[in-house]
């Protein structure tokens, strides 16, 4: 870039524009695209609810990653923890005045949007602990007392979401978390204990499952258990992905989806409807883009001097990555059933929202990189 | 200015932690992309197969079985449109609420209800259950009236089997539901379950049922998730039974059938050239119908709990000692060996003496002296006697078997009995007791261990009548048999030679018989000299069945009676000379009655079995007199319909 190495106190909007990462960029357009034409799909081929809703919703969040991108780092550093805790107060809201749906009780009406908290908490928890490992010298990091305070960040959240409950966003935020704290160097033995004591706990945390969670673990096991129940989604999800073949069944052909027999087609198992009407290549092309965005913020990452910016990049390319690899995982059978959306592609506001914040900040720091976090 | 604390070595801590997840998430790509490989590329196929699965509902529905026809054309066995009530329980908002709501219309039983239950939960719950495969016109428009408020329950108009006449019961046979038993036995159902489908259980509808079976339609729907047709995709119509046409002549059927009307018995009728089966009936009959829609426990008892045993077809399948039917055969057979000659002369006084016991003629006071012709006119017992004791008993069976006695000969037909042809040999075998003298005596007048079909008889006449060739049963028109075989070769000659060196002109003259047959005679002369006897028997005063002839010349024929006992007369009973009609039922003689016509130019043979009917004479001759004259006036009929077939088949 023009003028590395000196520290820029002045940016035009002109400026902003031209460091944009033309790549990432280009990749979330394309997916956003990508993603109208199998919402189109799963509205059976007309242009109808969803379809529009994803539409106008990908236009707001893209416009809000550039909004986001084009503010200072050290605003988005300073207003770090006040972010987290605003989005804490929101999910401790969210169990008093939430919206039931399923029996799972998660969503805040703001009459716009129903807004899913636990969504920007996945955002909020890495943007916390950024800031906080970024404020401690190294020496501190593996201190008791360093440790105590990101632990608590962590489990808060973690917990309250777990009871709404809500295991797959859960084990989401508590991954992002993690992946920030094992970046900023604690010990290899802490989670090593922080593992022990989550499988001591794991005979008491499965007696509190709901019966249909006990089932989706099982069923993963064994999916021929129960064809018709539980296994059914997994069953069917692979049925249309293998069906696809090489070059898929075409476009607005994708018998499953169309016939009803894929749940959830248009959030969760949107990649699965995808893959059955494009085939190997269609999954592979879309694998490829996500790899791309994810080296492309690991790339950004690399070149920031900060630690909070590092760490950040970093953190937020590895959660991206686990949250595509998660869902890809679930539709294809090889984890079970969590409930984990796929970035921009799946239907779902909150989501987007997050992920277009996060990338914003990543943005942001790319191109504030040479300026102060203040 | 950037206010870090730790500089640099955070920095590169972050970088060594990182790129242990950068290679952690390489692992991860490699597992989604090994993952879709497998799924996309390597079980492609697999995959496609099951949403195909998915996507597509087949419904299976039976063809309509081929049509049975008679030699005339008339059916005998035919199709009829039937009212059906299908029910898809998926379909079905409210299943136990529908099907109360059924039951009250259709008023059916709680048994019935219970068995359709049962087989709901036994099958897929988009395979449509027959709630009724056989509904009044009343129930059906009473259920259309209903119809909106029952979801789930289709009306079908469908065919199935139905008989006119009752008179073919047994050589037709009947059809029925599938059961475990055809599965094993006939391989070709194994894809052919649908709702409907019956399968040939007896008689022909069981020997043709390969081919009168058709083969078995489909419908294909694509179908979400949720069962709902969407749209039909496929049909495919199955194709129809074929249809056979038979030898049969149902007028006779139904004549014959109704000669027997409150008696039990058989009657068989064929023609003595081509072997075909013209009339074969069975007495009592029932009626097939009822085993189309599943037949009623208290219909099913009455069936099988029956004195005369109505299923069994008796024309093959009942068994009797021919009595003195076997006459005729037991004197070619002395005549063959030349043990006898026709003017051996033997007295009869009423009975015969050997080795202390006593052998009695059926006339108590004798026949005086008789040479063999007066021995078959007028069924001299003990002139058989003497004639059986000089043959013996294994060259008599040789010249039984070569007559078609003791084998089945009406191939297809699982009920067909072989019978019993008995020698020394076949004694040692079954009973394990040597073979006496005095059932030697026996056997020469059709008493003793002969068992015989009354199919058997005919053939045996059959083959008497028409000059002793081996000619053979058949009964559906089209099938090879050794005529047709025959008939072919001289309709298709190999070279212009062939063509005129065959005899064309002597194809159906009785006297010089070249159909390819075996010839079972040593001289022609024995069997002509039976021929006459048994015309004797029929058309000369005192002669057994006299009092049965047709005196028209054209309808002469010629026959042979028998009476068999089905019990030993003791010497007491004997000397009370007790009547048989004043005997029980089940000890009263069967009557037995073979000939054939028209004596001058023999076309037929008949055999006629009355049980306990008394003597052959009085109950089964007068009966083959009524037979004979109405296929003797069909005749001409019979004959114009084959020359126009000569083209294609015999």
């Amino acid at each position: 870039m023009f003028r590395s190495g000196s520290i820029q106190s002045h940016l035009t909007l002109r400026d902003k524009i031209f460091s944009l990462d033309l790549t990432l960029t280009i990749c979330i357009f394309l997916i956003g695209i990508i993603s109208f034409f199998a919402m189109y799909s799963t509205d059976g081929g007309h242009f109808a609810y969803h379809t529009k809703s994803h539409i106008i919703r990908f236009i707001i969040f893209f416009t809000l990653f550039f909004i986001i991108s084009f503010i200072k780092t050290s605003f988005w550093y300073s207003s770090a923890t006040l972010f987290y805790l605003g989005v804490l107060f929101l999910l401790i809201l969210v169990k008093y005045v939430g919206l039931t749906s399923s029996g799972s009780q998660r969503w805040l009406d703001l009459y716009f949007l129903n807004l899913q908290p636990s969504e920007l908490m996945k955002i909020g928890l890495i943007l916390f602990l950024a800031k906080y490992y970024h404020k401690i010298s190294s020496g501190d990091v593996n201190k008791f007392r360093y440790l105590a305070q990101p632990l608590l960040a962590l489990l808060f959240p973690v917990i309250l979401v777990v009871t709404q409950p809500d295991l797959g966003t859960s084990f989401l935020i508590a991954v992002g978390g993690v992946i920030v704290v094992w970046l900023a160097g604690v010990k290899m033995k802490f989670f090593a204990y922080l593992g022990g004591l989550f499988l001591l706990s794991a005979p008491v945390a499965i007696s509190f499952l709901k019966p249909y969670q006990k089932s989706r673990i099982l069923t993963f096991l064994d999916p021929s258990r129960d064809p018709l129940g539980a296994g059914y989604q997994i069953t069917q999800s692979k049925i249309a992905i293998g069906s696809g073949g090489l070059f898929g069944k075409g476009f607005l052909d994708g018998s499953q989806s169309y016939l009803d027999y894929l749940p959830e087609k248009h959030t969760d198992f949107i990649f699965t409807l995808f893959s059955e009407e494009f085939g190997f290549f269609g999954s592979m092309s879309i694998l490829l883009i996500y790899i791309l965005i994810t080296w492309r913020i690991v790339n950004i990452g690399h070149a920031l001097r900060t630690s909070f910016g590092r760490l950040y990049c970093y953190s937020f390319a590895t959660a991206f990555f686990i949250y595509v690899a998660v869902n890809m995982g679930m539709v294809l059978g090889l984890i079970p059933i969590v409930g984990a959306p796929l970035p921009i592609m799946s239907y779902g506001g909150s989501s987007m929202m997050a992920i277009m914040i996060g990338l914003g900040i990543v943005m942001s720091c790319k191109i504030h990189k040479d300026q102060a976090l203040g | 200015m950037i206010s870090d604390s730790g500089g640099g070595s955070k920095i590169r801590l972050i970088g060594r932690r990182m790129f242990i997840l950068t290679a952690a998430k390489a692992v991860v790509v490699f597992g989604v992309v090994g993952r879709l490989i497998s799924l996309q590329i390597n079980e492609s196929k697999k995959y496609k197969t099951l949403s195909d699965k998915n996507r597509f509902r087949e419904w299976k529905f039976a063809p309509p079985r081929g049509v049975i026809k008679d030699y005339f054309d008339e059916e005998i066995a035919s199709n009829e449109k039937v009212f059906q009530l299908h029910l898809i329980p998926e379909n079905a908002e409210n299943l136990s609420a529908l099907i109360f709501r059924l039951k009250n219309i259709l008023k059916m039983s709680d048994k019935a209800v219970s068995k359709i239950q049962k087989k709901i939960k036994s099958q897929k719950p988009w395979d449509p259950v027959i709630i009724s495969d056989n509904l009044t016109w009343a129930e059906f428009s009473r259920i259309n009236l209903f119809l909106h408020e029952l979801q789930g329950v289709e009306p079908i108009i469908s065919v199935a089997r139905v008989y006119r006449e009752q008179s073919s019961s047994h050589v037709i046979g009947y059809v029925s539901k599938i059961s475990k038993r055809d599965l094993q036995q006939k391989n070709y159902l194994a894809n052919m379950k649908a709702a409907g489908m019956r399968v040939g259980k007896t008689g022909l509808e069981n020997k043709l049922d390969s081919e009168i079976i058709g083969d078995i339609g489909h419908k294909r729907y694509e179908v979400n998730a949720f069962g709902k047709r969407i749209k039909e995709v496929s049909i495919d119509q199955g194709k129809n039974g074929k249809s056979y046409k038979t030898t049969l002549d149902l007028e006779l059927q139904n004549l014959s059938a109704n000669l027997l009307k409150d008696k039990a018995g058989a009657i068989c009728v064929m023609d003595i050239y081509r072997g075909d089966i013209i009339t074969m009936v069975s007495s009592p009959t029932f009626d097939p119908n009822k085993f189309v829609h599943g037949i009623n426990t208290k219909d099913w008892k009455e069936l099988i709990n029956h004195r005369d045993k109505p299923l069994v077809n008796k024309a093959i399948s009942g068994l009797y000692p021919p009595g003195s039917t076997i006459k005729g055969l037991v004197a070619i057979s002395a005549l063959e060996n030349d043990v006898v000659n026709t003017k051996m002369v033997q007295q009869c006084s009423g009975s015969i003496e050997l080795y202390g016991e006593k052998f009695h003629c059926w006339k108590k006071k004798g026949h005086g002296f008789v040479d063999m012709r007066k021995a078959i006119k007028e069924s001299c017992d003990v002139y058989f006697y003497e004639v059986a004791r000089r043959l013996g008993i294994d060259r008599l069976s040789e010249t039984a078997r070569a007559y078609g006695l003791g084998d089945t000969m009406v191939k297809g037909f699982h009920e067909e009995k072989t019978g019993v042809v008995p020698n020394t040999k076949w004694k040692k075998q079954r009973i394990g007791k040597s073979w006496y003298l005095g059932e030697t005596l026996h056997s020469g007048i059709g008493q003793g261990y002969w068992q015989t079909t009354p199919m058997q008889l005919c053939l045996m006449t059959a083959r008497i009548a028409n000059g002793g060739y081996d000619v053979e049963p058949r009964i559906v028109l089209g099938e090879k048999s050794k005529f047709s075989i025959f008939a072919e070769k001289k309709k298709n000659p190999k070279s212009l030679e062939e063509f005129f060196n065959s005899d064309l002109s002597n194809e159906f003259d009785d006297t010089t018989i070249d159909f390819g047959y075996k010839s079972l005679f040593k001289n022609q002369e024995n069997i002509n000299f039976v021929k006459d006897a048994f015309f004797g028997a029929t058309n000369e005063p005192g002669g057994t069945s006299y009092g049965s002839r047709l005196s028209k010349k054209e309808f002469m024929f010629a026959g042979k009676t028998g009476t068999s006992q089905v019990r030993r007369i003791t010497e007491k009973q004997r000397e009370l000379e007790i009547k048989n009609e004043d005997l029980p039922y089940e000890q009263r003689d069967h009557a037995l009655y073979v000939a054939f016509a028209p004596y001058n130019d023999p076309q037929y043979s008949i055999s006629v079995v009355v049980e306990h009917g008394g003597s052959g004479s009085k109950s089964a001759a007068p009966i083959a007199k009524k037979v004979i004259k109405k296929l003797l006036e069909r005749h001409p009929l019979r004959q114009k319909i084959h020359d126009n077939y000569k083209g294609e088949d015999v």
